[in-house]
């Protein structure tokens, strides 16, 4: 990537599972998360706080779990994007994550619930066994108002469980 | 607006030289809070995220290196949190794990905010913060760097690039206080290193006034009560005026955050425990932590 200057208004390519994606025509504040949802049709990412504290917008960038309204989309450009469109299997498919968040009850009005999904995904990627604090930790930074996170917490066991079979 | 994204540090001055108004972006997790509620429009942004030089770290001589866009996430790492253990105590106080994965060393300096999590630590580790642009290099101390609340003495075009610690000095303690442990600005921190060959105390104190402050009183007068080859402490109030010292050092202010008066207390509260702590796991008595609450 070398020192582009680019004008007020420009068009450029995100990464985003798997898949390069045009963006026309955006203005350069624009953050991930407005560009994720705003131009490419990818709504999965919450929009909530704007301020990363709720953690609804969480996505994987370059492999790292960040907040995608804290990234300026432009600065993006050459990165490895994973929203939670991406972890799933399929149109229309859950991913175990997801699976275990129904059966367990751990979605409620479902605005959390993709930032939840992306950040236990992050979290048993790194860590397949975590402790119940470990788990506390992985999911501080995502707000839940519905819950109370004892069903969240449980979700997350039983996907841990799933998958160590 | 105008935004760069520079592989390396000679092409992010020359993206300088063509927008000398550009605002420099490291984590953006602070920058972008600004952008998102339209509280700022730059007109040019010049993202550091690529930039080579600033990654990383490494070990030179007695130094720890850390390059500037070292993220919380990495201090935390095994490595660096036996190198510099309160500077990992402090970045995993930082937001969430979200947040420590962007926010970045040389970003919370730049942004220099009276609430800082790594600066009470910078501080107290007598850091050094190299800083560059086209003109060359300068090496910086703390006090030198950060001058006021969100203030600092960097020039046009000038981009902090290194900061370096003594690596494994003595032992080392950072408590915050805030309304959670996540996601939380402090209300008040304390980052204390308790040197056992050089025989002194480092204390500095955050969100207890406009820059991060260091309660020299109290340094100087524990160090003066340490029994340095026993590793205790010689008189029974040694503690409470220590802590009395803290207190008298702080400049708190009441905000949306906390009150002057509470601030000020729990500083007291912070720098009475850290120095417990330390005596405790590496102190020579029978020190004990149970009075703590005062």
């Amino acid at each position: 990537m070398g020192a582009d200057i680019v004008g007020e208004l420009i068009d450029y390519q995100l990464r985003v599972n798997g898949h390069e994606h045009d963006v026309a025509d955006g203005w350069l504040g624009e953050s991930l998360l407005y560009v994720l949802r705003e131009r490419l049709g990818l709504p999965g990412s919450k929009n909530a706080c704007e301020q990363g504290e709720c953690g609804s917008c969480s996505v994987l960038m370059d492999g790292r779990l960040v907040c995608s309204c804290m990234v300026l989309a432009a600065s993006a450009v050459g990165a490895e994007i994973v929203t939670v469109e991406g972890l799933s299997p399929g149109y229309n498919e859950l991913s175990d994550i997801q699976a275990a968040f129904l059966a367990e009850g751990g979605v409620q009005c479902g605005f959390c619930t993709p930032g939840f999904v992306v950040s236990v995904h992050d979290l048993l990627e790194h860590n397949p066994d975590p402790t119940e604090l470990e788990v506390r930790e992985a999911v501080s930074g995502n707000l839940c108002r519905c819950t109370g996170y004892g069903r969240i917490l449980a979700a997350v066991r039983a996907a841990q469980e799933t998958r160590q079979g | 607006m105008t935004v760069v994204v520079p592989a390396c540090l000679e092409e992010a001055f020359e993206a300088f030289d063509k927008c000398p108004d550009a605002q420099l972006l490291a984590g953006g997790t602070d920058f972008m809070v600004e952008v998102n509620f339209a509280l700022r429009r730059p007109p040019a942004v010049v993202c550091l995220r690529k930039v080579e030089e600033l990654k990383g770290w490494r070990l030179e001589g007695g130094e720890v290196v850390l390059g500037a866009g070292i993220t919380y996430a990495e201090l935390m790492g095994p490595q660096l949190g036996d190198l510099v253990p309160c500077l990992a105590q402090a970045s995993r106080t930082v937001g969430s794990p979200q947040i420590r994965n962007a926010g970045t060393l040389g970003g919370n300096l730049g942004t220099a905010s009276p609430a800082g999590d790594s600066l009470p630590v910078l501080a107290a580790l007598d850091a050094k913060i190299i800083v560059a642009s086209k003109n060359g290099r300068r090496s910086l101390g703390f006090d030198e760097l950060i001058v006021g609340p969100k203030r600092t003495t960097l020039g046009p075009g000038e981009v902090i690039v290194e900061i370096r610690v003594p690596a494994a000095l003595g032992s080392q303690e950072f408590l915050k206080v805030g309304t959670r442990n996540a996601m939380v600005i402090a209300v008040a921190s304390v980052a204390l290193v308790v040197d056992w060959a050089g025989r002194s105390v480092r204390c500095a104190l955050g969100s207890v006034g406009p820059v991060v402050i260091r309660a020299r009183d109290a340094e100087k007068f524990i160090s003066s009560r340490i029994d340095w080859t026993g590793r205790e402490l010689t008189g029974d109030d040694d503690l409470a005026e220590f802590t009395a010292l803290v207190r008298s050092a702080a400049r708190p202010i009441d905000d949306h955050r906390s009150t002057a008066d509470y601030r000020r207390h729990a500083v007291g509260v912070c720098a009475q425990r850290a120095l417990g702590r330390i005596l405790a796991n590496h102190g020579g008595g029978a020190w004990e932590q149970t009075s703590w609450a005062s």
